[in-house]
């Protein structure tokens, strides 16, 4: 970190940004304690796209704050493009990341380890094994766990046979192995959960994926759609997407036709729904409604619905101070829960813990959001916005936005599945480089 | 905390300078400038350096960007994505923004 990636940043406030600044030359030829010290403590929870981004913009916006991020994995596995891993368009290697660059670059004390307790009167936090750290201000950014209850006959170790692949990493993988284990002709059901869930468009790029691989691999297969919901994200664009490129080999069956399931018969890999028939799946991929990450639980940051209820500006936690919820835990406005949009509140939420520290004013939060989807490798398209706050929260830029055009041609279509992976190279370095 | 558009500037520049009297060795102050263009780098890198297909805007002059932005709101440039996006900013927006990476 130099002087020069501070530029542009931020403005200096007379001698004493002056000072600031040589802490931040001297920083990398032997650390600077006292001032790290004069510019608070922050803890980072969560190394994923809202957690890995925080303490890096932290760190760019004010090189006088100490950051440590704690992680429980080595390597982040990504959700974004692990669709296209499970039909052989991606390798395991490269929608994986390590954070030696966060702490070479960014002078971040990376720890792996779990944490299992949050004392936020105490301001302190306790790591797997005991150990406890102090700190100024917590960021935690846990993403999702699954409601195991939700559905009868599905748990935890239920996930084995029939994955959900809604993290990613291990689940992932076997969901590809069931898939290249299907016999041609086989049926393969995906159960998108309700709203609000990570990604809403993710379902139905995996079933255009699958169909895209089954087109080529076992033309006689299908894809059936049980949905919790009676409408989906970009639903006119997949479904054109569908027609044009698989006829007939995706079924979609909303709710109120009989799609909502509510229990599995785990031995036969056999669908209830509430009414309507039953359905057996070669393949299942079952996406169980979900919940703000167990330590959000733990540490009493959570309401009755199991989401975080936070300050919109900030991110700061309505239920303790000095604690901040981001990504797809947080409960921000009309913000989808997505990789953008937590990268997007990360850096809102690092100005804010700068500004907050540091005494000065935080400027209006302006946040962004696109999520791009393949319909196939070479047919992309996306749902963009901007956003910023009002009195009811994180709000859409009225006239911002919205989706690809319905119609266009295979060129644009082709040109924005190039992007898609532009954007995916921009933002995993944007977290992790 | 006040926000400068409620208060005369020199007030400002005499509360900048009792702050830094307090808080001797704390004066970062993220820029709304900053607040804006971070928020473009999950597509087009870091600082608005790109390592994909999504081209880099680092270092480019303010007027050559301010006026590609325009023109990409007005549907005058044509492009898949950034007509949709560039909608959400004003004029003055967009200003901030051109300043604030052509100083990268
Ligand atoms: C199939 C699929 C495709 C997707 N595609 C896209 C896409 O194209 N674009 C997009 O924008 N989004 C996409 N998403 C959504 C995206 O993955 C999530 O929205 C994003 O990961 C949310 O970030 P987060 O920081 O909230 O959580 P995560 O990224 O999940 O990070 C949470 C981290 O916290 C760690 N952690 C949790 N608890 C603890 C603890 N107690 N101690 C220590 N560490 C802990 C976890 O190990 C994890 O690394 C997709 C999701 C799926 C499932
Ligand atoms: C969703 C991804 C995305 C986001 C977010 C985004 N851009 Fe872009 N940008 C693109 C793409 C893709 C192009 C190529 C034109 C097109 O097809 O839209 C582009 C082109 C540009 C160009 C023209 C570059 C050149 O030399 O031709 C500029 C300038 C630019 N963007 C600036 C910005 C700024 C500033 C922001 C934030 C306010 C931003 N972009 C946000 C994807 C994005």
């Amino acid at each position: 970190m130099s002087k020069l990636s501070r530029r542009g940043f931020i403005r200096l406030a007379g001698t004493a940004g002056a000072l600031s600044a040589m802490g931040a030359l001297a920083w990398p030829l032997g650390g600077c304690q006292k001032k790290a010290k004069a510019g608070g403590r922050v803890i980072v929870v969560g190394g994923g796209f809202g957690g890995a981004t925080c303490a890096k913009y932290i760190r760019k916006f004010d090189p006088a704050v100490e950051v440590t991020l704690i992680e429980r994995d080595a390597r982040f596995v990504t959700c974004p493009f692990s669709n296209l891993f499970l039909v052989g368009g991606r390798s395991f290697e490269s929608i994986s990341h390590g954070y030696d660059k966060l702490g070479d670059n960014y002078g971040i004390n990376v720890i792996r380890g779990a944490v299992t307790d949050i004392d936020a009167a105490a301001k302190k936090l306790t790591l797997k094994g005991s150990k406890t750290m102090q700190y100024d201000r917590l960021v935690v950014s846990p993403g999702i766990d699954f409601r195991w209850d939700a559905i009868e006959g599905y748990d935890e170790a239920a996930c084995e046979t029939v994955p959900h692949a809604w993290k990613g990493g291990p689940q992932t993988r076997t969901l590809r192995k069931q898939l290249e284990a299907m016999q041609d002709g086989g049926v393969v059901i995906i159960v998108p959960p309700g709203n609000p869930f990570r990604c809403p468009p993710g379902p139905y790029e995996r079933a255009s994926l699958i169909a895209h691989y089954l087109t080529q691999n076992k033309p006689k297969s299908k894809v059936l759609i049980l949905d919790a919901k009676d409408k989906f994200s970009k639903q006119g664009l997949f479904m054109q997407g569908w027609e044009k490129r698989y006829p007939g080999m995706i079924e979609w069956v909303k709710a109120s036709a009989g799609g909502k399931i509510d229990r599995i018969d785990m031995a036969k890999r056999t669908l209830y729904a509430e009414f309507g028939e039953a359905h057996t799946g070669d393949v299942v991929n079952l996406i169980p409604p979900q919940k703000a990450g167990e330590l959000a639980h733990k540490a009493g940051l959570v309401n009755a619905d199991g989401w975080c209820p936070v300050n919109q500006r900030t991110f700061e936690s309505s239920v303790h101070k000095d604690v901040y919820v981001i990504g797809d835990a947080s409960i921000a406005g009309q913000m989808p829960k997505s990789g953008y949009a937590a990268n997007s509140q990360g850096k809102v939420c690092a100005a804010a813990i700068v500004s907050s520290l540091s005494g000065t004013a935080m400027p209006d939060p302006s946040y962004v959001n696109t999520c791009y989807s393949l319909v196939a490798p070479d047919y992309g398209i996306s749902v963009a916005a901007v956003y910023n706050v009002t009195e009811e929260g994180i709000r859409k830029v009225k006239g911002s936005g919205g989706l690809s055009p319905m119609d266009a041609s295979d060129e644009f279509r082709k040109k924005e599945a190039d992007y898609a992976s532009g954007w995916y190279a921009s933002i995993t370095a944007d977290m992790f480089s | 905390m006040c926000r400068s558009y409620r208060i005369p500037g020199l007030v400002v520049a005499a509360m900048a300078i009792l702050i830094s009297q307090s808080f001797p060795l704390q004066a970062a102050e993220v820029t709304r400038g900053a607040m804006l263009g971070t928020s473009c780098a999950g597509c087009h890198g870091t600082d608005g350096r790109s390592p994909g297909s999504i081209p880099s805007i680092s270092g480019k002059s303010a007027e050559f960007l301010e006026q590609i932005l325009k023109g990409f709101r007005s549907g005058e440039i044509p492009s898949t994505v950034m007509g949709r996006h560039i909608k959400g900013y004003t004029d003055e927006e967009i200003r901030l923004i051109a300043e604030y990476f052509a100083s990268m």
